[in-house]
């Protein structure tokens, strides 16, 4: 078997890039209509903790994030490289380690909710 | 090889620009900006309704500034980009094979299409009626 991590890298970022795809512009949608008066009750401090309370709620969240920001960090490091910034390896470190560091505090966050 | 070899200069990093193809690509691989940082929004949502009702009630405000509305309006546009981009490349990504003939391009599209209306529907149905 090949010693790659490459299948893994890009299998998170193809299912960041599909879940993004699917559920991004409704959630910015709803955060954008929030902002303009319109509070849905999923946004509203009850609906959402009532949500996030839960382990279904806790894990759809988490899994977003995780792979939201999986998707972008892998696609910044191969945009970095078409915008000129060769050194691969010091921007791959800090994109993924970014992307876990965020996806940490979220279920750091979810669980004290 | 020729003592004189003809190169071809290319900015490294302008090269996408004065190239409609070029440039959407750039565009389309730029909407993980947004991505990345509307997600950082949804980390942020999730530290304020960990800290207790003020603390998120005034998130909800600062997302209601000028600043917050223009940047989730422009998010919006990017992630619908990066939606159409996605789906579009679909049959590339993951052909189907069935028997020795592959599903038509328009059909795998299509359903990727009709699958994304259908999630949306029922977010906005639910986020609406919790």
């Amino acid at each position: 078997m090949a010693k790659s991590s490459k299948p893994v890298v890009w299998g998170l970022f193809a299912a960041g890039g599909t879940v993004t795809a699917f559920v991004t512009p409704v959630l910015v949608l709803l955060t954008l209509l929030a902002a303009l008066g319109h509070v849905v009750g999923l946004l509203a401090y009850d609906g959402l903790h009532a949500f996030a309370s839960h382990w279904l709620g806790k894990s759809l969240l988490f899994a977003i994030v995780f792979l939201s920001l999986w998707h972008a960090a892998h696609r910044l490091r191969i945009t970095l490289h078409d915008l000129g910034v060769r050194s691969d390896t010091p921007v791959a470190v800090v994109a993924y380690a970014a992307a876990l560091a965020g996806s940490v505090a979220a279920a750091v966050y979810l669980l004290r909710i | 090889m020729s003592r004189r070899p003809y190169v071809r200069e290319v900015s490294k990093s302008r090269w996408f620009l004065g190239q409609p193809r070029y440039l959407r690509y750039m565009a389309r691989e730029l909407t993980c900006v947004f991505i990345g940082a509307y997600s950082v929004l949804l980390l942020v949502a999730l530290k304020r309704l960990s800290e207790g009702r003020e603390a998120y009630e005034a998130f909800l405000q600062a997302l209601a500034s000028p600043a917050g509305i223009v940047f989730q309006a422009v998010t919006l546009a990017f992630a619908l980009y990066h939606t159409v981009t996605w789906f579009n490349v679909t049959p590339k990504a993951m052909p189907i094979q069935i028997g020795e003939a592959f599903v038509p391009g328009g059909v795998i599209i299509g359903a990727h299409y009709a699958g994304w209306a259908a999630v949306t529907v029922l977010v906005l149905v639910l986020a609406e009626a919790l």
